[in-house]
């Protein structure tokens, strides 16, 4: 075979397998696709041993095969990672009785444990495994052992439930951990780890969510402006196919013809007027209370940590002041909502808009609350701080204390009887904790009382109530997606937070969405009604990723200020004896790496580079930017462009019939029947 | 599961999934509930038609409004009475799965849509659209002005060449922005 043929072949070859690699995507039916398919992979089979011979064949038939594996290796992995998602029958039940916007809720949970699993390894294996393997035991040194003093109550289940006692000097927190700058025999480097994963863990959750955007965006097809289709979409796209339920069936069609009605009543009734003063007032006052509710609540949690502060002093509590504060802030977030709703009633918004603000404003109300705990924290840190230094001093004067590794000399007293200074990332970290368990304890008796005992009430008193209880006032709830997204995004903030203070945080989390997606699941299947008000806040997807994002920044504040700027405690934790906790860094390049790291780090550090390099990037984004307008200008002119040739089609349709596209389609339908007129016999 | 699986050979199934957007379990799962629709005495499941009445007793279909259109769109039988294959489900399956292109699914969703099976929507099609869609039932449908109405807007919206038809293309255009279609026009067993 000569060259040009083989080349020829070759071409052929290509073709035949990205057809049978695109064969799928063409609308034909099985049958016919079955049999080109056949026929692709006969032919590609019969020549592609011909196209081994010559120079280069052993390298060609090698390379043929090894695509086979990877195909076919691609293929079996995508079906085991399939067969590896959990929970898609319960999430398929949900969808079926209550449509697909409650079951994205659902999916949303999954993939959050998905991301608290990952996390949850990454801390658990180089951070806590290591120090409870190769690290000193409990008890051996001073910041491991429950002091002499708590010792008589470090049992009790009420310290434990504090989190104090033998909970406060447990791997869970921060404290526990030693500054040894290597431990064990493979010379693991703790300190440098711990810092490492709790910088990773922000970089792993940012890489991940930015990745579910994009795909997200992608699949979202662009931005459509709102008002473009909405008729043609209201038909097209309003039946959810997931629906299998007739109940749900029957309220998708009530909904979807009040909003036919409604939308052809406000394509009409679009020029009314109204009192358009008296809606602007109503609409000021409304936000004027609004914003009063959002300070007061902001308010009340600074003088609730305040408070709490006083009781740190106090020994003798009631079961209410020990946990005030997290009380008062999953109350707030339960009461507020609802109170915002009714206040909003004042503002006679379309609904999609109404939901809008409702949405920015519960956002806007979390921030509050959780900033504002985070300075009151932060207050009382600082406090703890300025007394440590001074305590710290007191203590080099007074004792001999062992701060650096030591495995020979053990302390001259009993560890149970030195005194430790006031360690502050472990109180941080026990506030977090605290906050995180009593959230989950709001949340799941909120579900119990508010849906479950609701639906017992309404279903079983109904027989001998006055007015129909399941068709009137209470009847049953309606499954809050917004309410229970907010929260779970927020609650995912409030981890990211507090997992460099408490490694164990991030167990905790990864327990709670475990037993909440069985216990939501249950609740929703057993005690909610679908909704009656079906819309979709249609590109909501990326809008709760993009909050994700926002409250993933916010996090990340708070951790990367007190890595660069507060003093770590000196004498528990990780970093204690250092200036600042990324001193361990500098600490790595000094002694581990080779010498050049250290210059090559040195002259990176330096402002001379980096502020150029900022310069770079400032201009990639315009240059980014002005790229992407140039392609919205030409996407603009080609759609004009095809406008007109609409235009010139229309035009030419009555002269051509049988090159016109959807003929082509019922030709396909009907492959015996031609719908082409019939050619005129032959002369002769 | 031994039997099913051993009806549906390695080749067949390794087919299958070269030519449609499912994995194989979801291919072993269509035919495991395939199998329970057919009769006790037939035992090649492969050539055989399920009615168009059996199939619409699955839940996945029961309950949607264009269950009757959705087995004559997918059916390939001879006497157009909307029996499926096994062929005819896996197709239906394919196409109304999580994977498909937003082409393959607006051109069945057009297909569907197209009541009298002429090639374009034509007022006809869109107001038994409508009907469909409204629940059927006397108290829940529009009255005629409303259609009217309706449909004029549709039409405004999405007739470019102004033909007072919707052809495939223009309704694939109209599609293809919106962001809800290919979430919705899915089913999954």
């Amino acid at each position: 075979m000569s060259e040009g043929e083989m080349a020829r072949l070759m071409e052929e070859v290509e073709e035949k397998k990205k057809l049978i690699a695109t064969i799928r995507n063409k609308p034909w039916r099985m049958k016919r696709r079955l049999v080109l398919l056949r026929e692709a992979q006969q032919f590609v089979d019969k020549f592609e041993g011909a196209l081994g011979k010559g120079k280069g064949r052993k390298w060609y038939a090698y390379k043929v095969m090894m695509t086979k594996k990877w195909i076919k290796f691609q293929r079996d992995f995508e079906n085991f990672r399939t067969a590896c998602i959990p929970w898609e029958r319960k999430i398929k039940e949900v969808e079926s009785h209550f449509g697909s916007s409650v079951a994205s809720y659902f999916i949303f949970l999954r993939w959050m444990y998905g991301m608290n699993l990952v996390l949850f390894g990454l801390t658990f294996g180089l951070v806590v495994m290591p120090e409870v393997l190769m690290g000193l035991p409990y008890g051996s040194i001073p910041r491991k052992t429950v002091p002499r003093a708590e010792q008589d109550t470090a049992q009790d289940y009420s310290v434990l439930m504090d989190f104090n006692g033998y909970c406060k000097y447990s791997v869970l927190f921060y404290g526990y951990y030693n500054n040894q700058r290597t431990i064990g025999l493979l010379k693991f480097r703790l300190p440098l780890a711990y810092l490492m994963v709790g910088l990773g863990t922000f970089g792993y959750s940012l890489m991940l969510v930015i990745r579910t955007m994009a795909k997200n965006a992608d699949v979202g097809g662009g931005d459509g402006d709102e008002g473009e289709f909405t008729f043609a979409w209201k038909m097209f796209t309003s039946w959810d196919y997931l629906i299998g339920n007739a109940e749900t069936a029957d309220n998708k069609y009530a909904s979807i013809t009040t909003s036919f009605k409604e939308s052809i009543v406000d394509e009409q009734e679009n020029q009314k007027d109204e009192n358009i003063h008296l809606r602007r007032f109503l609409r000021v006052l409304a936000n004027f209370l609004i914003t009063c509710s959002l300070g007061g609540s902001g308010y009340l949690i600074y003088f609730v940590v305040k408070r709490s502060q006083e009781f740190a002093n106090r020994d003798d509590l009631s079961w209410y002041e020990k946990n005030e504060l997290e009380l008062i802030m999953s109350l707030l977030g339960l009461v507020c909502p609802p109170l915002f709703e009714t206040i909003a009633e004042l503002e006679d918004y379309h609904p999609r808009i109404a939901l809008k603000w409702q949405l920015g404003r519960i956002f806007a109300l979390f921030l509050g609350n959780l900033y504002t705990f985070l300075f009151a924290l932060f207050d009382e840190v600082n406090t703890k701080v300025l007394n440590s230094i001074g305590r710290m001093f007191e203590y080099y004067a007074n004792f001999s204390l062992p701060v650096n590794d030591s495995d020979a000399t053990p302390p001259p007293m009993d560890p149970g009887d030195v005194i430790l200074g006031p360690c502050w990332e472990t109180a941080v970290g026990i506030e977090f904790v605290k906050l995180t368990v009593s959230d989950i304890q709001v949340t799941y008796l909120t579900i119990l009382i508010g849906d479950f005992a609701r639906a017992v009430i309404v279903r079983f008193l109904n027989y001998c109530w006055c007015w129909d209880l399941e068709a009137g006032f209470p009847s049953y709830g309606e499954f809050d997606i917004s309410g229970n997204v907010l929260g779970l995004v927020f609650n995912q903030g409030m981890i990211w937070m507090g997992a460099f203070y408490a490694p164990g945080l991030v167990g905790i989390n990864v327990l709670r969405l475990l037993s909440s997606m069985y216990y939501q699941c249950w609740a929703v299947m057993a005690t909610n009604v679908p909704h009656e008000r079906v819309f979709k806040a249609s590109k909501s997807n990326n809008f709760y990723m993009g909050l994700l994002l926002l409250v993933l920044f916010l996090s990340l504040l708070p951790v990367v200020y007190t890595i660069m700027s507060l003093p770590p405690s000196f004498d528990c934790g990780p970093f204690s004896g250092k200036e600042k906790m990324f001193d361990v860094i500098m600490e790595t390049i000094d002694l581990d790496l080779p010498a050049f790291m250290g210059t090559l780090f040195s002259y990176a550090a330096n402002p001379g580079l980096i502020i150029p390099a900022v310069l770079l990037m400032v201009l990639a984004i315009y240059y980014l930017n002005s790229t992407s307008e140039a392609y919205q200008n030409a996407n603009m002119e080609l759609k004009k462009k095809m406008q007109m040739a609409r235009d010139e089609e229309k035009n030419r349709r009555n002269n051509t019939d049988s090159t016109n596209q959807v003929m082509k389609d019922l030709e396909d339908l009907l492959p015996n029947r031609s719908l082409a007129p019939p050619a005129l016999p032959e002369p002769g | 599961m031994g039997t099913t699986a051993s009806q549906l050979d390695k080749g067949m199934l390794s087919e299958y999934q070269e030519l449609t957007f499912l994995t194989k379990q979801e291919i072993l799962l269509a035919y495991k509930r395939f199998s329970e629709l057919l009769p006790k005495e037939e035992t090649n499941g492969l050539s055989y038609r399920i009615p168009m009445n059996a199939i619409l007793e699955l839940p996945e279909l029961k309950t949607n409004p264009f269950n009757k259109r959705i087995c004559m769109v997918f059916s390939t039988s001879d006497s157009h009475d909307g029996s499926l294959s096994f062929d005819d489900f896996l197709d239906l399956l394919s196409a109304f799965s999580d994977s498909a292109t937003l082409e393959i699914k607006s051109h069945y969703a057009f297909r569907i849509f197209d009541f009298d099976d002429d090639g374009t929507l034509g007022r006809q099609d869109l107001e038994k659209l409508v009907n469909c869609l409204t629940g059927g039932t006397v108290d829940t449908s529009l009255t005629p002005e409303e259609m009217k109405q309706l449909i004029d807007n549709i039409l405004e919206e999405s007739d470019i060449d102004k033909d007072g038809t919707v052809n495939l293309s223009e309704f694939q255009h109209v599609i293809s922005r919106s962001p809800d279609f290919v979430s919705s026009f899915k089913i999954v067993l």
